[in-house]
């Protein structure tokens, strides 16, 4: 019993790292249409970034080959682009007035 | 006691708010003379009407070479074409001519203008098409080719001619106005540059090889050849290229906003002469 649980712990350590590693096609799935709805947020703006569309797309190639793990990290990176630009045409919608020359 | 202490603090409220409410009040007149200002006196060597040359009014080795560039022009070919494409009637006999003022020759400095009707800005390039499409032929691509030789051609007739932007008595030509001058301040892209980061913080300053252009006179040469695009380019293809280059990704041309800072930049050019079409690095 004494070596069980110690066991058991390994076991269980060695299942959840596997877990966290790999990222599965439901992860990707999920971080892409997070990715796209923020994408869309910022089309609404128009203020999109080149890089967030290349990053999008690096990511559905990824996924394309199998690779959800790439995937999954590139439509993360994709989202945070997006939700930077977001917050870059919010700042401006005030933000600009201090550029103007006077 | 209370009521004098919100009357005090009602009384300084207002007092603050009022210069921030004029701060804020639209006047493209002001605006028109600080701009101006601005380029004129950190630039005190280049004659005011130079300043429609862009780079070669900020670099003398880079006009030297536009100067042997211009003895064999390479927006020529364009100017022919478009001066054809004018002279060629529509399949139902009516020519471009027919849908502007003095038949579309030296006119280019009134554009883009403010229609009261439609209740927006009208650039040439969007003029055009509308003629064309109101004519029953399908409107031309808006950055280059034809619509590029259709303008290159009526601007080489208005060379000279004084930009004369006029902003009607009417709100919503105001509104257009403040958002061209809104899109042109404002940051975008993930290189988070406006338009103002290249064209006002620093004009004659290289950005890799090429010389930045002052704002001040930007758009009285287009449409321009560029060396770099190894073609003719529109205003519209001007802007989309600028968006792409801070890794924004670019509008549609002719979107509102393209429009109306159009509309903004040319009123702040109002007075000096059309030079295009151009030749740009």
């Amino acid at each position: 019993m004494r070596l069980f649980i110690p066991a058991l712990g390994v076991l269980w350590l060695v299942a959840a790292s596997a877990a966290m590693a790999a990222s599965t096609e439901a992860d990707f799935k999920s971080a892409l249409a997070a990715a796209e709805a923020a994408e869309k947020d910022a089309g609404t703006l128009k203020n999109q970034w080149t890089t967030t569309e290349q990053t999008l797309a690096a990511a559905r190639k990824a996924a394309a080959a199998g690779n959800f793990e790439a995937a999954t990290s590139a439509a993360k990176q994709a989202e945070a682009l997006a939700k930077a630009s977001i917050a870059q045409a919010k700042e401006q919608q005030q933000a600009w007035r201090a550029a103007v020359i006077r | 006691m209370l009521r004098a202490l919100y009357a005090t603090i009602a009384t300084l409220f207002l007092a603050l708010a009022q210069p921030a409410a004029a701060t804020d009040a639209v006047n493209p007149q002001a605006d028109f003379k600080a701009f101006r200002d601005f380029f004129t006196k950190r630039f005190p060597n280049v004659p005011l009407n130079d300043f429609v040359n862009g780079p070669y009014s900020m670099d003398a080795d880079l006009r030297k070479q536009w100067v042997a560039i211009e003895d064999f022009p390479p927006y020529e070919f364009a100017v022919d074409k478009g001066k054809e494409m004018f002279a060629t009637p529509f399949k139902n006999g009516k020519s471009y001519g027919d849908c502007f003022p003095n038949k579309g020759i030296g006119i280019r400095q009134n554009y883009p203008y403010f229609d009261v009707k439609r209740g927006e800005v009208v650039t040439l390039e969007l003029a055009l098409n509308r003629c064309r499409e109101a004519n029953g032929e399908q409107p031309f691509s808006y950055v280059k080719d034809d619509m590029a030789a259709l303008t290159a051609y009526m601007a080489f007739t208005s060379r000279g001619k004084p930009f004369d932007i006029k902003i009607p008595n009417d709100p919503r030509a105001l509104a257009a106005y403040v958002n061209g001058e809104k899109y042109f301040y404002s940051r975008r892209g993930q290189l988070n540059f406006s338009c103002a980061s290249c064209h006002v913080q620093s004009p004659g300053e290289h950005i890799r090889t090429e010389v930045l252009a002052p704002a001040l006179g930007i758009l009285a040469a287009m449409p321009i050849y560029r060396s770099e695009w190894g073609s003719m380019g529109t205003i519209s293809r001007r802007f989309v290229t600028c968006n792409s280059q801070v890794r924004g990704v670019p509008i549609e041309p002719q979107d509102e906003n393209y429009r109306d800072v159009e509309y903004y930049l040319s009123y702040m050019s109002n007075g000096l002469p059309i030079a295009g079409p151009g030749a740009r690095p």
